[in-house]
């Protein structure tokens, strides 16, 4: 790439983030029709990335990028290949009508520009995930889609289903996040290389490294959250209560895509397994039908929508899952229609609820009379949904039928459920799209009339999108199917399916679904009733599940907490000693850093004399009756061990002991008068043998320790440099005191600032008080 | 012998003292300096803030001008009273010391600032601003000593300031708090100054890199394990990395709301330090040999504090356990001693140091424009103040580690270095961690900002001006998002500060440049 075709990426990448920071003033000065001029930016962006289809078709990939953070070798960098570009045209092409969709939405909301501006901070994130080259800026921006869809699912925040909804998202997809943090990371452990170009190049490497299959897992762990698939699917529904374009963009077209783009983009390095080819099918299977079942069950037009799109992207992944040839190129023509189709009919949802008040499909129809336009719209999108020959759904299905076929039982499993899904989304598609507008007119709570062009415009161009791509499929293989499969695959392909049916064992299936859908659609009323039965004899899901999992994280974190934590001082105490006796027995005995048993010491008898004075002070601390007395005793064993100092020759260190034993004796006992502490001792006998067994042990160990430092031989340089020097240099001949002073002035320094801090604190303690004590409710205030 | 025989050059640093060295000094000289000033004006209230802040700037720019001098030359040494070291006190400033005071020194001149409103003219003339300059000088003393003495020293000045904040106001609650952390406290640091007695008797020297080049001699002969665990569990006191963590919980919701956004900054932090500084630098192969039980203390901290934060309602309280949660973080870069690994540790108490303050300022203008501290009451604030939903939404993913804020990167970088040493579990546990914060602030997040006020909760102040805690977060967001978009200085000064940890030869060399020619 040029120096500035790769400045123009960079711009065009950045651009969604400098429209996001003037949308709110831009919607103050305009209001709804800032849509027009902050559509522009999404279309430049489509218009830029269209200047790559041309060489990308050509079998061209192209890098580019800047160096972000050299130390952790991150670079901002884009890899473009037939699979980002078309993502990047349809984030950027869908998000130019959606934009202007919004500007119609939400006219008059008076926190438009702040939608505006959430909705193109979530298209540059997406933009960035889908054509990041580098493993953690494709993760970052997957973050910030998250983030970003969190903040528009929650935009609605003083409902609490929103904030529910939001909070849930957030959750989920975060925790795929780390999964695919923990993922990315494998993988770049396991083959040396971080980015996707280059991974692409190592071929084999990560399939064979003994790391596979945790890589394998944990990058499923973030595609299968993101991209909504059984039993995580649950958070897209929820997802509805955001504003009909989030749904219509987001939770449809784009960010539910993510996680399949995922998949697609390693399905050279990691697919080709049998690992791969079980899993995917599995799970993308499973959430095909569930999706498609539960489908039926609802009556919002929206949820109706949501969980076809759960239902779709099982299909996708069970076709990446597969990975041959057919089975690719079919998920890639899916996924395109389904962009098209499904945000279109979004779009009509939110049209109709946005016109009649209402998206309860029992409660609407005859509309077609009032809006035309968004009939025709819908017909469109459901025609392409439904496989209807003609639409691009159309070669999409006979491709997944050529696919899947019915080479061995595995395939044959995987042909019916896809059988029994694509017959399931057709009557649900049809559903959406015919029940509101045909039959006898309904009063809806808004008068409904067609919508202004804002609203309209997005849904007709996309549903006729859908059948100019597959009139024109030459043109639109040539562009996008076939450059977005080679990349997939790994290998240059040829998509060639055109609207012209072929008789064969695919259209054979086409009719059958054709059947099957016509069928469900006449006897929807009954199947709804059947699974809310059904659901209803279950009682449970994973919506449910989640609530669960978040209460029972609660309640055991608050018990743990109180346990830990449970505001008793002298418990705190206990468990601090029992450490401090741990942190020095326990290494002594692992690294045999016991002392040498000492010999008898040969002292004269007045020291042993004062020694058992000591001792004697020690004992009537512990059996003292009174406080008064237990002080008194301290102070005993305190004189005595001066009286030690003193005859073992250190008169300074003697006489500064003598001063701070007569001091502390002297305050303590003066404070202890004024308080009035009874005199008696409350410790049940366990506490009382407990405490004096972890005093014991403290002692000892500490003691012990003490023991065995002394046998080191001592380095004396210190001090013999301190002898040396303190008078001809320090002109001081108490050694004591020149250290204080001099030698080590500066932490004589810090002390004394310690003794003025004190001072203060006690003046605030003693001065300051408190004007309404609050009661304590707890252990802890 | 007479003194006119004596060599001085043997004792004494002979070279006069460049102004560049006093830079090693003024961050903590100013401070004590400016507590000293504004103990003389004690009854001039109104004059504390601005005396304060200009100590602080002061002190900003000293530790500013020394970390660039730092990353240019390498560490810089001062030794006290000019004796030689080991025998006088050294202060050495590498680039972890330097960059981390920086940081702190950072964060306490907005909490001076946003203290203007937080702290009324009781409070000052009983001292809040000179216990918060003291309170600095020991924090800067601790991160730039090179004598394990005086480290003691320095934490007992910012102990004992602490506790004075921590009073200051003197309700009930607060004096329950302030008599758990203060005893609970002094059981810590006077084990640091048993370990430190020990220690001297073992090595007859309090220098740190003394210490550090003997260490392999002593090793045969002395009681090293005991003596780097007796450390790890009086610095992981310090730290409040689980079990000994009590007295944080049992406090840090007590003082105003400043306060506590200093310490959730700081305090931890200084010895999140001390744990680097000693085990990595003094004991290196006694901390391989705790690697072990550092992460699981590592993992148990991280796990266990964020499940606190989620069992909580206050949302003060929900901020002290996610301090504790991010110690557990720190700790696991120590356990896993690489390179990599103690970058992300040195980056994310950068991060650590700003979110924290940031997060309990907002929950200082919370309170101030909602009315409560309390989940069950607070609410209505995005509608009301929409820059609230932006300032929490920054913080929030910066503790959850989310982009585009600061505490992707240090995420990324030890749970990378956890995965290259081979621990996927404490790689796990970091991501759990995440994810279990985004819920507890998630949850916050919701509930404070997004649900409108409940039916008779309290209101805020009316005619609340949220204009200088707007300002004080502004100044501290700023940080944050620059470490998420644009992290490469900072990796870098990260990466040398670990790197200097790891091979101390240049800090040594520092303060004993003759010997480390020869």
């Amino acid at each position: 790439m040029t120096a500035d075709g790769q400045w123009l990426t960079f711009l065009a990448l950045l651009l969604p983030f400098a429209a996001a920071a003037i949308a709110p003033a831009l919607t103050r000065a305009l209001h709804h029709n800032a849509a027009w001029v902050l559509a522009i930016a999404p279309a430049l962006i489509f218009l830029h990335f269209t200047g790559f289809v041309g060489p990308v078709s050509d079998g061209e990939t192209l890098t580019g990028g800047y160096a972000w953070i050299p130390s952790l070798s991150v670079d901002f960098s884009w890899f473009l290949d037939g699979l980002s570009v078309t993502f990047a045209l349809l984030i950027s092409g869908i998000g130019t009508l959606i934009v202007l969709y919004a500007g119609g939405y939400l006219k008059g909301h008076e926190h438009q520009g702040r939608f505006f501006s959430f909705i193109l901070m979530f298209m540059g994130s997406m933009l960035g995930l889908v054509v990041a080259d580098s493993f953690l800026t494709l993760f970052v921006f997957w973050e910030l889609t998250s983030i970003t869809s969190f903040l528009l699912i929650g935009f609605d925040h003083s409902r609490e289903a929103s904030r529910r909804a939001a909070l849930q998202a957030l959750v989920v997809t975060g925790l795929g996040g780390l999964s695919l943090l923990a993922g990315l990371l494998v993988i770049w452990s396991a083959t040396g290389v971080n980015s996707m170009s280059a991974l692409l190049a190592t071929e084999s490497v990560l399939r064979d490294a003994p790391l596979y299959m945790a890589a394998l897992l944990l990058i499923l762990g973030g595609a299968f959250t993101k991209s909504a698939q059984f039993p995580f699917h649950f958070w897209l529904p929820n997802a509805m209560e955001a504003p009909t374009p989030v749904s219509a963009y987001l939770h449809s077209a784009t960010m539910v895509k993510a996680g399949v783009y995922l998949l697609m983009r390693l399905n050279p390095v990691l697919g080709d397994t049998a690992a791969w080819e079980t899993i995917l099918p599995l799970f993308g299977g499973t959430t095909l039908l569930v999706g498609t079942l539960l489908a039926v069950r609802q009556t919002d037009l929206k949820l109706m929508l949501a969980y076809t799109t759960v239902a779709s992207l099982g299909l996708l992944v069970m076709l990446t899952g597969v990975g041959s040839e057919k089975a690719v190129e079919a998920a890639v023509l899916y996924l395109v229609a389904h962009s098209m189709f499904k945000g279109a009919l979004f779009m009509v949802a939110g049209l109709v609820d946005h016109e009649s008040g209402t998206r309860d499909v029992t409660k609407l129809g005859g509309l077609r009379t009032a809006m035309p336009i968004t009939f025709t719209a819908a017909v469109l999108a459901a025609a392409s949904m439904g496989g209807v020959p003609l639409f691009f759904g159309f070669l999409a299905k006979e491709e997944i039928y050529a696919g899947l076929g019915f080479a061995n039982g595995w395939t044959t499993m995987l042909t019916l459920v896809a059988l029994a899904g694509n017959g399931l989304m057709f009557a649900i598609g049809f559903a959406v799209a015919l029940k509101p507008f045909l039959g006898a007119k309904v009063e809806t709570p808004k008068h409904a009339h067609e919508g202004p062009i804002l609203l309209w415009l997005g849904p007709v161009v996309l549903g006729a999108l859908g059948l100019v791509s597959a009139l024109f499929s030459g043109v639109s293989h040539e562009l996008v199917s076939s450059p977005m499969s080679s990349a997939v695959l790994g290998e240059a392909v040829t998509v060639t399916i055109s609207t012209i049916p072929h008789i064969g064992m695919p259209l054979a299936l086409s009719v059958v679904t054709v059947a099957l859908g016509v069928l469900v659609f006449v006897m929807l009323g009954q199947g709804r009733a059947a699974m809310a039965g059904i659901l209803n004899a279950i009682g449970w899901g994973p919506d449910k599940g989640f609530d669960q999992v978040m209460r029972g994280l609660t309640r055991v974190s608050f018990s743990v907490t109180n346990l830990i934590q449970n505001g008793r001082l002298d418990y705190y105490m206990t468990a601090t000693f029992i450490a401090v006796a741990a942190a020095v027995l326990i290494p002594m005995g692992l690294y045999g850093e016991w002392p040498a048993v000492p010999s008898m010491p040969r002292m004269p008898f007045y020291e042993w004399t004062v020694l058992l004075i000591a001792l004697i002070g020690l004992g009537a601390v512990i059996y003292a009756r009174d406080r008064l007395t237990a002080i008194v005793s301290l102070g005993i064993q305190g004189f005595s061990v001066a009286l030690i100092f003193m005859l073992l020759g250190a008169p300074d260190l003697s006489f500064t002991q003598f001063m701070v034993e007569t001091l502390s004796v002297v305050i303590l006992a003066l404070v202890m008068t004024r308080l009035r502490l009874s005199p008696t001792d409350h410790r049940p006998t366990g506490e009382k043998v407990m405490d004096v067994a972890v005093a014991g042990t403290c002692g000892a160990a500490l003691g012990l320790m003490l023991l065995r430092v002394t046998q080191v031989p001592f380095n004396s340089e210190l001090s013999d440099f301190f002898t040396q020097y303190s008078r001809v240099l320090a002109h001081g001949r108490n050694i004591v005191n020149v250290i204080l002073v001099d030698f080590r002035g500066t932490d004589t320094l810090g002390e004394i600032a310690v003794v003025m801090i004190a001072g203060l604190a006690i003046l605030a303690l003693v001065r300051v008080r408190s004007v309404k004590p609050i009661a304590s409710k707890n252990g802890e205030g | 012998m007479a003194a006119e025989s004596i060599d001085i050059s043997d004792a004494m640093v002979i070279q006069p003292t460049t102004l560049g060295d006093w830079m090693i000094v003024a961050p903590v000289g100013v401070p004590i300096l400016f507590a000293a000033i504004l103990l003389m004006v004690r009854h001039e209230t109104r004059l504390h803030a601005g005396i304060a802040i200009t100590g602080l700037l002061l002190t900003l720019a000293a530790n500013a001008a020394l970390l660039l001098q730092v990353l240019a030359d390498g560490p810089q040494v001062m030794t006290m009273g000019r004796w030689l070291p080991p025998f006088g006190i050294s202060f050495v400033a590498d680039a972890l010391g330097a960059s981390l005071a920086f940081v702190a020194t950072l964060v306490a001149a907005v909490c001076a600032l946003y203290a203007m409103k937080d702290i009324g003219a009781t409070g000052r003339r009983y001292g809040f601003y000179p216990f918060v300059m003291a309170l600095m000088a020991g924090v800067g003393g601790s991160f730039l000593t090179g004598d394990i003495f005086n480290l003691y020293v320095w934490f007992e000045v910012f102990l004992i300031s602490s506790f004075g904040l921590l009073i200051l106001g003197s309700t009930e609650r607060q004096l329950d708090g302030a008599t758990k952390y203060a005893i609970l406290n002094l059981v810590g640091t006077t084990l640091f100054l048993t370990a430190t007695a020990y220690l001297y008797g073992t090595f007859g020297t309090l220098n740190m890199a003394d210490i550090a080049r003997r260490v392999d001699a002593v090793r045969d002969t002395g009681p090293l394990m005991t003596l780097a665990v007796l450390y790890l569990l009086a610095f992981g006191m310090k730290a409040a990395a689980f079990p000994v963590n009590f007295w944080l919980p049992a406090s840090y919701h007590t003082p105003r709301i400043v306060t506590a956004a200093l310490f959730g900054g700081v305090l931890t932090k200084v010895g999140v330090y001390a744990l680097l500084r000693v085990l990595v630098m003094m004991f290196p192969v006694e901390r391989v040999e705790l690697s072990g039980v550092i992460a699981w203390v590592a993992a148990g901290t991280m796990v266990l504090g964020i499940m606190g934060a989620l069992a909580q309602s206050d949302v003060r309280r929900v901020l002290g356990f996610v301090v504790i949660s991010g110690v557990g973080v720190m700790l696991a870069g120590l356990a896993l001693g690489t390179e990599e690994g103690l970058t992300g540790t040195v980056l994310y108490a950068f991060h650590s140091i700003l979110a924290m303050t940031a997060l309990y300022l907002l929950a200082g203008v919370m309170k101030e424009l909602g009315g409560s501290y309390s989940l069950h009451e607070l609410g209505g604030l995005y509608r009301a103040y929409p820059a609230m939903g932006a300032f929490a939404l920054i913080l929030m993913l910066a503790v959850a580690g989310l982009p585009p804020a600061s505490g992707l990167w240090p995420k990324i970088l030890l749970v990378q270095a956890s995965l290259e040493s081979g621990l996927p579990w404490l790689a796990l546990a970091i991501l759990a961690t995440g994810l279990l914060t985004t819920i507890a602030l998630g949850r916050v997040y919701i509930l404070a900002i997004w649900r409108n006020r409940p039916e008779g909760a309290p209101s805020g102040e009316p005619n609340a001006r949220p204009g200088l805690g707007y300002v004080s977060l502004a100044l501290l967001c700023i940080p944050i998002i620059l470490l998420g978009v644009y992290p490469e200085p900072f990796i870098r000064i990260a990466e040398t500060a670990a790197a200097g940890l790891l091979d101390p030869s240049a800090y040594i060399g520092a303060v004993f440049p003759v010997e480390a020619a020869q």
